[in-house]
């Protein structure tokens, strides 16, 4: 959108500080964004650290102790309806789920980047083009993709991950496009061109680190949509399969015991929900602070 | 004017046709191809294959096998379902009512409500409400829409007894009562990520807006402020919200697939998943290819219908 509001008039000090400090200080400003890397933080450190931590192994199944409520004896958040350890799946599925998230986000954004890169550096026939198939491709639900692919592969944690990538990458070219083709007409980069500079250089050298900011921004984003996707297929069965645990596919199965062990469904959605808000925030955060003009209303 | 929609109607055209393109080169990725109904029956020898992909024109080369496909979808023949043999729009045309039900539900609970709570946080900015409204919509984007429903499915369904756990009607009973009580939790379901998304939009088209002049001139002249708002504001903010309510199609489009499946919903985002339970290609095509059409089809209307509408727009 098109209007540019401030929360706070830039101060003083604001234009006296170089811009990574005055960064900074607006994204601490930001609560709700600080809050959001801190809940990252301790899911990642949960996650990784935690199964370390705790008695139980989150594939060891105890038929007798299955469907233990949360807080009601050795298990802390219950067991599943294997008699596995509800906090150690959550700890493992997290461990899938963020790292599938982040590393999906990670190829999304080098396909995103070169083809926002190529389409708006050179434009003419070659980016309308590419341009035009990301409008294609954005035409089609991404679930509805994303699940058709998902059924003509052999479903596994780096295929999901690729699939989920391959269906992630068209909002970051459409935004580094636009970044690139604005960019391209400044003094800078005319100059690179008249120095001789090729145009590998001028793309990745000179305008794309100028383009940091919402490239920073929509990769934040992208976690957050990769974690929701993963979470989505794998609930329909056709993302990560058990016995390895995600977030996603924990809730495969919780809608049958949704009356007798209400837990299965809550918890691993919390979690989700959690993740993915704080992301959102974070994505937020850095939007208001790495560049004021293009601030969220 | 008419140049404008001329040239918007060749864009889309042209959409189509890269749309359809990714959509036949999904079919021929599926394992067996087009073939896979019958290579999967396996009581035939490699013989009996040959000539079936021969009669079905598939031993030619892939640019003619497309341009072919592609007619033929123009003129209606999207294939027949490998399940029940019937042809792939009549399969999809029977379940699409209990969709556009839900998703035209859901979009209207989601306008009246996003619009309310946009403008109310457009008007007392920074305001309690403004904050928490804000807060809110960044949680619901962020919720996964299948767990929102199983959430309300326990509270309601199971806790309360309040609302019925899924279908779109009980069985025998077909009353509008019984059909209403049914679609209730799963159109909210469906709308709480839309309603977030149509607040965010509202609220931004309506601060855009109440900083133009005409808006200065209508409290200069006197007007009471809720007509300024109502009259001139409101009227004017709701414009961008055509072109808003365009590009959310793809997102309501799957977010009723989820909540079809929560809700065992008898609509399009169902028989997808069974067809892709089934490896029906056909029908998973089809919806596939029909969805994407109904998003360029609503994206370009929300276009035209934006240029009609506002008459600022005279774009030649």
């Amino acid at each position: 959108m098109s209007t540019t509001t401030q929360l706070l008039p830039a101060t003083p000090a604001d234009e006296a500080l170089p811009p990574r400090n005055t960064a900074w200080r607006r994204f601490r400003r930001h609560r709700l964004a600080m809050l959001g890397a801190a809940i990252i933080l301790i899911l990642v450190l949960g996650s990784y650290a935690g199964p370390y931590l705790i008695p139980y192994n989150d594939t060891y199944i105890d038929i007798m102790q299955r469907f233990a409520p949360p807080f009601s004896g050795a298990h802390v958040l219950g067991t599943d309806e294997l008699g596995r350890d509800m906090l150690a799946r959550l700890m493992m599925g997290g461990r899938i789920s963020l790292a599938v998230g982040f590393t999906a986000m990670l190829i999304s954004m080098v396909i995103g980047i070169s083809v926002g890169a190529i389409a708006g550096y050179y434009g003419g026939v070659v980016g309308s083009a590419l341009m035009r198939f990301v409008d294609a491709v954005l035409c089609f639900p991404t679930i509805f993709l994303l699940l058709a692919l998902a059924a003509l592969i052999d479903p596994g944690v780096t295929s999901i991950t690729l699939l989920i990538a391959a269906t992630a990458w068209m909002d970051v070219a459409r935004i580094v496009e636009g970044q690139i083709r604005a960019l391209r007409e400044r003094d800078f980069a005319v100059a690179a061109e008249a120095l001789g500079a090729s145009d590998r250089y001028i793309v990745f050298r000179e305008l794309v680190p100028n383009a940091v900011a919402p490239i920073v921004v929509a990769a934040t984003l992208n976690v957050a949509k990769a974690i929701l996707l993963e979470s989505y297929v794998s609930f329909l069965g056709y993302g990560i399969q058990p016995p390895v645990p995600s977030w996603g596919n924990m809730l495969n199965n919780a809608q049958i015991y949704l009356t007798s062990a209400p837990w299965l469904a809550i918890l691993p959605g919390l979690l989700i929900t959690l993740a993915v808000t704080s992301f959102n925030f974070l994505g937020d955060g850095l939007r208001d602070a790495l560049d004021p003009r293009m601030e969220s209303h | 004017m008419m140049a404008y929609l001329g040239r918007r109607l060749g864009q889309a055209a042209l959409l189509l046709v890269v749309v359809s393109m990714i959509g036949f080169a999904i079919l021929h990725l599926a394992p067996g191809g087009p073939m896979a109904q019958y290579a999967m029956g396996s009581n035939m020898s490699q013989e009996d294959l040959d000539r079936i992909a021969a009669q079905l024109g598939l031993d030619r080369p892939l640019p003619v096998q497309y341009a072919e496909w592609f007619w033929r979808m123009l003129g209606g023949n999207w294939g027949t379902s490998y399940r029940g043999g019937q042809p792939v729009l009549h399969v999809i045309g029977s379940h699409l009512g209990a969709t556009l039900e839900l998703m035209l539900t859901a979009t209207l609970i989601a306008v009246v409500l996003g619009c309310w709570i946009g403008i109310l946080g457009a008007i007392r900015r920074y305001s309690v409400f403004d904050y928490l409204a804000t807060i809110g919509a960044m949680v619901a984007l962020s919720i996964p829409t299948f767990w929102f429903g199983l959430v309300a499915i326990f509270i309601f369904s199971v806790e309360l007894g309040w609302m019925p756990a899924g279908n779109r009607q009980t069985i025998g009973d077909g009353s509008l009562l019984d059909m209403l009580h049914h679609l209730i939790m799963p159109a909210l379901v469906l709308a709480l990520v839309e309603t977030a998304i149509w607040s965010r939009f509202m609220r931004s088209s309506m601060l855009d807006v109440v900083n133009q002049d005409y808006i200065r001139t209508a409290r200069a002249k006197g007007l009471p402020e809720w007509r300024v708002l109502s009259d001139h504001a409101f009227r004017n903010a709701l414009l961008p919200m055509i072109t808003v309510a365009g590009l959310q199609l793809p997102t309501l489009l799957g977010g009723a697939l989820v909540t079809e499946t929560v809700f065992t919903w008898p609509g399009m985002g169902r028989l997808f998943l069974d067809s892709i339970e089934y490896r029906d290609y056909p029908v998973v095509m089809g919806i596939l290819m029909f969805s994407a059409s109904l998003v360029l089809i609503g994206n370009l209307l929300a276009d035209m219908l934006y240029a009609v509408a506002d008459p600022r727009i005279r774009l030649g």
